[in-house]
């Protein structure tokens, strides 16, 4: 597909506003419908989406898989790191409500940063799946 | 609404099981996720219709139509009529219908699931937490811990994934050597 004009134009329209659409669904979150979870996915199936129209090796360049496999382990350490914190700040495990001197404030910044720590896991084990299924028959035709 | 959107997805089950062309089925499933979340939709369930969407119909379907690359088109033909697995799935599909008789009616507001927390979590939870979307202060802070096992459990299945395709691409180079 990577000859294809209309494919390649209208991805890099729209690629564009899909990775902006997983921010508003991070970052809005709180009001509306969606989290970590759905923004996590949303950017995996952007960069996914580049894959198909672009071919697996130029999305190596752009999304590395250093940086992809480094995303599977980190968003779990911010989620747990958020935990430690609470300790530090005189909570339990986990507490928000110390993460300020508002206890709103407090929760709402915990729940932000676990927010983050599950996006990043989400959309680094998608994407890595997706790189591991997609690269097996280019690893076997070289090997 | 529901029943009408209840009744395509049997259909669409139906035709996945008599359709022989993978390709198909893929696509099928793709369809069946989709109506799927117009299902949680409707039930006002919009966080889970979007990872319903999201993951079922989109991404899923991706990894469906890469594995379709690296295997044959067709489903082959049992040689044998499967029958001990049919009884297996009937007899479980009758257990799981006669165990949901014992549920609560259809948006009963007496079942226990809206008199135990919930009312506390829809009073409290934005003077507690300042966030308007219960589902969120739910899902993030008076459910910490089970987001945070679940995210252990995202992590899990992609480190396992990544250990069983690497061994083998590994394990070919040694045996070339």
């Amino acid at each position: 597909m990577r000859r294809d004009i209309v494919l390649r134009v209208i991805a890099k329209i729209l690629i564009p506003f899909m990775l902006l659409f997983a921010l508003y669904v991070q970052f809005h979150g709180d009001f509306g419908p969606g989290g970590g979870f759905q923004a996590g996915v949303i950017i995996a199936a952007s960069i996914v989406f580049y894959a198909i129209i672009f071919g697996l090796p130029a999305t190596r360049q752009l999304v590395p898989e250093w940086i992809v496999e480094s995303m599977v382990a980190s968003g779990v350490l911010i989620y747990a790191g958020v935990g430690l914190v609470g300790i530090l700040l005189g909570g339990n495990y986990l507490d928000y409500f110390v993460l300020d001197h508002d206890p709103v404030h407090g929760e709402h910044r915990g729940i932000f940063w676990v927010e983050v720590g599950v996006a990043v896991t989400v959309s680094g084990v998608m994407l890595k799946i997706f790189y591991m299924f997609a690269g097996r028959r280019r690893d076997e035709d070289n090997g | 609404m529901i029943d009408v959107l209840l009744t395509m997805m049997a259909v669409v089950v139906f035709a996945m099981i008599n359709q022989r062309n993978l390709f198909a089925v893929v696509v099928l499933g793709g369809i069946y996720s989709f109506l799927m979340a117009t299902v949680l939709v409707a039930l006002d369930a919009v966080d889970v219709a979007m990872t319903e969407a999201s993951v079922g119909a989109g991404l899923s379907t991706v990894l469906l139509l890469g594995a379709l690359y690296l295997t044959k088109g067709e489903e082959v033909t049992e040689v044998r009529r499967p029958l001990i697995a049919l009884a297996v799935s009937i007899a479980v599909g009758a257990a799981l219908v006669y165990g949901s008789l014992g549920l609560p009616a259809f948006s009963d507001p007496q079942a226990p699931i809206h008199t135990h927390v919930v009312p506390r979590y829809l009073n409290d939870s934005p003077k507690e937490t300042g966030v308007p979307n219960v589902v969120t202060s739910v899902l993030a802070s008076y459910r910490g811990f089970d987001t945070l096992g679940e995210t252990t459990v995202v992590f899990t299945s992609g480190a396992g994934v990544i250990a069983l395709l690497r061994r083998r691409r590994r394990s070919r180079e040694e045996s070339e050597k």
